[in-house]
């Protein structure tokens, strides 16, 4: 369904004509002189991405566990009991049963978001304390969590519960922001559509507006922990 | 004006302000320790590479863009459509707010919760939703508390600058809060007043950072995750942007995002950098049913195809705010607008004109920290003083004008010795105001705030070292007691 534009035509006339341009005509996009983000860590190893990833968790508050793909479910439950288990949500993502994880949904009784159940899967997540995701594509620079969100990855996830668990595939694992936006902007350039909200998160939400004090845990999760696995 | 921060005058406010000593404080302190992230996220970061490049390439993105700032827009808003949502392009503040209150009014909406956003104070929205009887909220801490106590910005990233802990616990009083002046607390406080207003808004209100041009998306950048439950829970979403705020595409968004995280609070990307495309009929249960962005003028088309066009470049991370000694001194409400420092001393007068704002320009040392701060290199002082040539120049009123200027000018006077070099370091600005290689003397408006007080350490190296200098050279100058008095 197309929405409504009001308004342009005049609008961009004016603007154009401020600009000495023939309104909406198309530009060249430049080849830009300056692009010192593709020389970022752009040699890196996979290992060294990784190492970086971590150290890079420290200044976010952010605690990270590596494993592999068998340690898995093992670490998963450590860290839900350390968080004190209670009442857990998970995205609906098919990669929870590929990791090998859906016993330990099953035990703790997690709640799997449907959007079928409409309102319910908000206050669910709401409730409680434990958020679990799985990333789609991780900064190592800023050990920042991608997620590609829609009606089963759903944002709430990452967002509601006092705590955020986000399993991080290593082969997900990229440089930086460029890298990312490359894989977006691959999509575009091959007609596929964009996700509808694409969060890039880096720990837990803070906020610094008092008196410049750091304070952890604003309006989003008050903590935040990443499971690297090996995943191949 | 609806940008305006308070009615007394500009000159009139500063003196006000620098006897605020706890203000004056604040926005030091705030000042070094934005500027001391700034460094160690930018030049301080060798894995960067060059930080010159970084600001190279953001200057070339944003100068690319506002040269074909129509075709930009045009494909931005076709693709926004095409995904299902409403796009309309507002020339005036008038005419955006009053598409905004009709959305409302058409969503019934009742309780409106909004994300931090400049555009949106200047526009002067929340005054209109609520004489439509609409509860308006505003979710970032620091306008939240600004809102509970009735004040206003003084700063663009850190809004709340000029408030302290104490101030702030009796602030939240009003709503209840019991507890101390613990920064954690308070913010605790914050985080359970909003959370069920999140959860029950009709309508959520963001600003927006960069937006996507070829794919119509918004991208927003922030820490306190206000941002996500506003463009989540509501079934109505508004954007309202300024129109320049966009790139052409997402490539060209890492740059302008890395460059606003790190020269802004120093992080290598803020907690949250979101990015929405609208997708009204999507199943999703945590996104908008609808979706509306509002693309602002209001005055930014004053600049374009003039000398003043460099100044839309702006990615508003206040890193030209955070060096520079005029503000550190007077803070940001004696500016009278909500765009302080030297950003808001070139764009106020955009926007609002010279008979409001055309004294600001003066507001400069015009050491020129600021421009060398830009992380897209506008040429902040540079425009300062065109802004001073063109107030001199025009507006029918010379004589005026012209006495304005030359009070104006003892801010960047403070002694001879620090003028002269000045003069030396910017000497193609001061050709209107200089006369016969002097400036008259007369007792500056700005004197209680530069007479015997220490100007900061700006940022970069050479200033510093100019200024330390210069400083001593003045004092000396002082002491002896032959300085001119201005
Ligand atoms: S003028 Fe430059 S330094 Fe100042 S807020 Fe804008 S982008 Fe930042």
């Amino acid at each position: 369904m197309n929405g409504t534009i009001e308004n342009r035509d005049s609008f961009l006339e004016k603007i154009a004509g401020k600009l000495n341009r023939t309104p909406g005509e198309a530009p060249e996009l430049p080849i830009w002189a300056h692009k010192p983000q593709e020389r970022v860590y752009n040699d890196y190893s996979e290992e060294q991405l990784t190492v970086m990833m971590k150290k890079a968790c420290e200044p976010i508050h952010t605690s990270v566990y590596e494993t592999t793909l068998d340690g898995l479910a093992k670490q998963l439950v450590q860290l839900i009991d350390k968080y004190g288990a209670g009442k857990i949500v998970a995205t609906k993502d098919e990669r929870f049963e590929a990791f090998g994880l859906s016993n330990v949904l099953d035990s703790y009784q997690v709640y799997t978001w449907n959007y079928k159940e409409g309102r319910k899967n908000i206050d669910k997540a709401a409730e409680a304390t434990i958020g679990l995701s799985i990333c789609d594509v991780m900064l190592a620079e800023s050990a920042t969590a991608g997620l590609f969100n829609d009606k089963d990855k759903a944002r709430s996830v990452s967002l509601l519960p006092e705590t955020s668990v986000v399993i991080v595939p290593k082969s997900c694992i990229v440089p930086r922001m460029t890298q990312a936006m490359q894989l977006i902007e691959n999509k575009v350039e091959h007609g596929e559509e964009v996700s509808s909200y694409i969060n890039f998160i880096s720990g837990p939400s803070n906020s610094a507006d008092i008196e410049m004090r750091l304070v952890v845990g604003v309006h989003g999760p008050i903590k935040v922990a990443y499971i690297i696995v090996s995943d191949v | 004006m609806p940008m305006k921060v308070g009615n007394r005058p500009f000159f009139d406010g500063v003196d006000e302000a620098i006897h605020d000593s706890f203000m004056v404080n604040a926005v030091s302190s705030a000042q070094d320790g934005l500027r001391g992230r700034k460094l160690s996220a930018t030049i301080g970061d060798k894995a960067l590479g060059d930080w010159e490049e970084w600001r190279s390439a953001g200057e070339e993105i944003r100068a690319h863009t506002l040269n074909n700032l129509d075709y930009y827009l045009k494909q931005l808003s076709d693709h926004f459509a095409a995904r299902g949502g409403h796009v309309f392009f507002a020339e005036t503040a008038e005419e955006a707010r009053d598409y905004i209150k009709k959305v409302c009014k058409e969503k019934n909406a009742k309780h409106v919760v909004k994300a931090k956003s400049m555009v949106t104070e200047e526009i002067s929205l929340n005054e209109v939703l609520e004489e439509e009887g609409c509860e308006v909220l505003e979710t970032d801490l620091a306008e939240f508390i600004l809102q509970v106590d009735h004040d206003q910005p003084s700063h663009i990233v850190v809004p709340s600058v000029h408030k302290n802990r104490q101030q702030i616990r009796v602030a939240f009083r009003k709503l209840g809060y019991e507890g101390s002046d613990d920064p954690k607390e308070l913010a605790g406080f914050a985080r359970k007043t909003l959370r069920s207003k999140f959860l029950n808004a009709d309508v959520g209100i963001t600003g927006c950072n960069f937006a996507v041009a070829d794919t119509g998306s918004i991208c927003l950048v922030t820490n306190e995750g206000n941002a996500n439950m506003v463009t989540s829970f509501p079934e109505t979403q508004i954007t309202v942007m300024g129109m320049e705020r966009l790139v052409p595409t997402w490539k060209e968004l890492d740059v302008v995002v890395s460059l606003l995280c790190r020269s802004s609070v120093g992080q290598r990307l803020t907690t949250y950098v979101t990015d929405i495309t609208p997708k009204p009929n999507q199943d999703a249960v945590d996104s908008p049913k609808d979706y509306h962005l509002v693309i602002v003028d209001a005055g930014r088309s004053n600049a374009l195809g003039t000398d003043f066009q460099s100044a839309l470049h702006c990615i508003r991370c206040a890193a030209c705010i955070n060096v520079c000694p005029v503000y550190r001194h007077i803070g940001g409400h004696a500016y009278g607008s909500i765009y302080p420092g030297p950003i808001g001393a070139v764009l106020s007068p955009i926007l609002g004109g010279y008979e409001e704002y055309g004294k600001l320009p003066y507001a400069s040392s015009l050491c020129a920290a600021c421009s060398e701060a830009c992380p897209v290199k506008i040429p902040l002082h540079k425009l300062l003083i065109r802004h001073r040539e063109k107030y001199v120049e025009g507006g029918g009123h010379p004589p005026v004008m012209e006495r304005a200027a030359m009070k104006g000018f003892s801010i960047g006077a403070s002694s001879p010795a620090i003028f002269r070099a000045g003069t030396k370091m910017a000497p193609i600005m001061l050709k209107p105001l200089v006369h016969n290689g002097s400036i008259p003397k007369g007792p500056g408006p700005m004197k209680p705030w530069t007479h015997g007080r220490d100007l900061p350490a700006p940022s970069k190296e050479n200033f510093r070292d100019w200024f330390k200098k210069h400083k001593q050279q003045s004092a000396t100058i002082r002491t002896k007691g032959t300085g001119e008095s201005l």
